[in-house]
């Protein structure tokens, strides 16, 4: 790959769905500025997605988050085409997805786009190696080295001992494993998730979400992760995008969407996560220069990701503001005590801080 | 090229092709307040010319005309294609005679022993217990030979049933035009009474087992071209969709994804089409095929109908063997593609 750093790996310029749109005609009134609703009430026409655009980058794993119905799953299965978009493009580096001859859309998904779903989509009449082995044996991929290949990846998510199994021997998180597998040894730079724990109980949901965050680690692949879990966004997201009516209504850090919700809506869901978690030593510091003039508590230095959680054994010892550094140890800040007690008080008055 | 001249004297029959096939043919006429009105209009209105013209018979009768013009066709095919009839019926008599002699080289009491070993892995003790004493009763009772005819029949109808309908059902599953097409000729071919296309298959192939294979065919292919199709039309989407984002062709997808997850329900149209075709071994005996249903058709012929009944429930006996074996078989498949 000869890409910079700073081009995005997976850029979608305005994206638009209408669906039940022979005449394109509610692409035309959705493209004028009229809702969903009027539409729908127009011509019939649902609108599915409306002028998406998301520069996404190398290496970043990015959340679409939103209700049923929001469009999520349809804008991700828009970046393979599963769903062709009515107008807009999808650029792969620079490669136009959205222009390609069948052939190399073909191409594309076999060498660039990998799809992890919900339900996972395994083939109940292959064994848990044929299964991974499977998008390899399409792509032409020769014998030996799909099975090398697909044992590497069951390796990987820990079923290296299932190898032999069927599909309808494994739970329903070590199915979601084997999704992840074949997704994985695809070796693909981009990996779409579409709702990939949503099927999931919750304790065997929140593993794969902590492996999901151990492997990117190791393979640093560009993810698109569709889900309607909050909780679940903040946990894995490196940026959530949070969508209604097929729109984005906010698309920032998990903090800053948590912490600055854009409208109701987005309040709404912020409401069920847990902030303390959520609160960094940046989001309530003090970073004017009167106050980083002003005297500090020498003992402590807290760093600027440091969550609110972590912060409390520095603050009950503390006398003095407390120093918040960067990643090269510089000062960026400081958190005055009574700032730092009052953001402890409650996840509203955090919020409240962080907004100020 | 291009539309059609309007100035031809087909236009009529031109407009009546645009509305059957489009696609609001498909569907009951929308509900419009004056839809209800004209129908009950339309139907009082049938009933005031019927008075006011004062028939009571079809003005014009051609059925007999058509019937007749149906009837030189077939006569000018047997004359005129005989070779191409004579040429099929050849290879298939060689097909029938070697596999009924194949079958009937086997030793009757190893060939029982080889049912009753089949439903012993396959079915249950229960069932391999009760062939061994069906197939017991055939053989003592003098129709060993009649039976394997028969098992020899069944088997060539039932190949041949399948390598037309599973082709035929696929190519349906994946055009929605060949499907709609389809559809009517199928029924066509189950409710058709047999007896009406037995003399025209004489007429074409003469007597023989050949002539009852082609008859048995008929009727035993529907199920399997139905059942095909509909395996391949239900799968769930997610699954086709995670074929598709793999980047598969048509025909990959066919091959790798649909076919091998349609299976079951593939087999469970072989299992249907085994036993059409056994229900129309006594009807193939009428145009000259032997084996069971002939002595049924014999027994009936010389008023012995105790020997018909026996030759009869010969015919259960086997159809209960084949559906016990060929159900264990589409349920070891649906075990081996459930549980997703």
């Amino acid at each position: 790959m000869t890409t910079s750093q700073d081009a995005p790996a997976l850029s979608i310029r305005g994206l638009y769905k209408v669906f039940a749109d022979p005449g394109d005609h509610g692409l035309e009134l959705s493209r004028s500025g009229r809702s969903k609703d009027e539409v729908q009430e127009e011509t019939g026409a649902v609108v599915g997605l409306r002028d998406i655009s998301i520069d996404i980058a190398q290496g970043e794993l990015f959340v679409v988050m939103g209700l049923s119905g929001c469009g999520k799953s349809t804008l991700v299965r828009c970046i393979n085409r599963l769903i062709e978009p009515s107008a807009g493009e999808v650029w792969l580096d620079d490669r136009e997805i959205t222009a390609m001859s069948d052939e190399d859309l073909r191409e594309a998904r076999r060498r660039d786009l990998a799809m992890v779903f919900q339900h996972f989509g395994l083939m109940p009449h292959r064994t848990v190696m044929d299964n991974v082995a499977l998008p390899l044996e399409i792509g032409g991929v020769a014998r030996q080295e799909r099975r090398e290949r697909a044992g590497g990846a069951l390796e990987l998510v820990g079923l290296g001992d299932w190898t032999a199994s069927m599909p309808n021997q494994l739970s329903g998180g070590m199915k979601q494993r084997v999704g992840l597998a074949r997704g994985l040894a695809m070796e693909t730079p981009i990996l779409l998730m579409d709702e990939p724990f949503s099927a999931l109980d919750p304790v065997i949901r929140r593993d794969l979400q902590d492996e999901l965050l151990a492997l990117q680690e190791s393979v640093q692949k560009t993810i698109v992760f569709i889900t309607h879990d909050l909780n679940e966004a903040v946990r894995v997201g490196d940026r959530i995008a949070i969508m209604r009516d097929g729109e984005i209504v906010q698309l920032g850090a998990p903090n800053d969407v948590v912490l600055n919700p854009a409208d109701a809506f987005v309040r709404e869901f912020t409401q069920d996560v847990r902030l303390h978690g959520m609160v960094t030593a940046a989001s309530i510091m003090d970073s004017s220069a009167e106050a980083m003039a002003g005297p500090t508590e020498q003992r402590y230095v807290v760093r600027e990701d440091a969550v609110l959680d972590d912060l409390v054994p520095a603050g009950l010892s503390a006398t003095q503001p407390l120093q918040v550094v960067d990643d090269s140890g510089e000062l960026v800040g400081v958190i005055p005590l009574q700032r730092l007690a009052r953001a402890m008080v409650s996840d509203e008055a955090a919020a409240a801080i962080a907004a100020e | 090229m291009g539309q059609p001249s309007p100035k031809t004297p087909l236009l009529p029959l031109v407009w009546l092709w645009r509305l059957i096939a489009s696609p609001r043919a498909g569907q009951p006429l929308p509900e419009r307040w004056y839809v209800r009105p004209l129908a009950v209009l339309g139907i009082m209105l049938s009933f005031l010319i019927a008075y006011a013209v004062g028939s009571e018979d079809v003005p014009i009768d051609v059925g007999r005309d058509v019937g007749n013009a149906l009837d030189d066709a077939v006569d000018w095919l047997t004359t005129n294609v005989s070779w191409f009839f004579q040429s099929i019926k050849d290879v298939m008599t060689w097909f029938l005679v070697s596999l009924e002699d194949m079958l009937l080289w086997f030793p009757w009491p190893a060939f029982i022993a080889m049912t009753g070993v089949i439903c012993l892995l396959m079915v249950s003790w229960r069932m391999a217990f009760g062939s061994v004493a069906a197939l017991l009763v055939l053989a003592v009772f003098g129709l060993w030979p009649a039976t394997m005819e028969t098992v020899a029949l069944i088997i060539v109808t039932v190949t041949l049933s399948i390598a037309i309908a599973v082709p035929m059902g696929i190519w349906a599953s994946q055009s929605d035009r060949l499907d709609v097409f389809l559809r009517p000729i199928l029924d066509a071919m189950q409710t058709m009474p047999s007896f009406v296309y037995l003399v025209p298959v004489v007429a074409f192939l003469g007597l023989g087992n050949v002539s009852g294979v082609l008859a048995s065919l008929i009727f035993a292919v529907p199920p399997a071209v139905r059942l095909t199709n509909l395996g391949i039309r239900q799968l769930p989407a997610e699954t086709l969709e995670a074929a598709e984002s793999f980047g598969a062709t048509q025909r990959q997808m066919l091959l790798k994804v649909k076919i091998p997850l349609a299976i079951p329900t593939i087999m469970a149209g072989v299992n249907q089409t085994t036993l059409m075709a056994l229900s129309m071994v006594a009807i193939a005996s009428l145009i000259g095929a032997g084996g069971l249903g002939l002595k049924v058709y014999q027994g009936l012929g010389r008023i012995e109908p105790g020997n018909a009944f026996i030759a009869g429930l010969g015919i259960v006996f086997l159809a209960i063997i084949m559906d016990r074996v060929t159900q264990a078989l589409t349920r070891r498949q649906q075990e081996a593609v459930s549980g997703d």
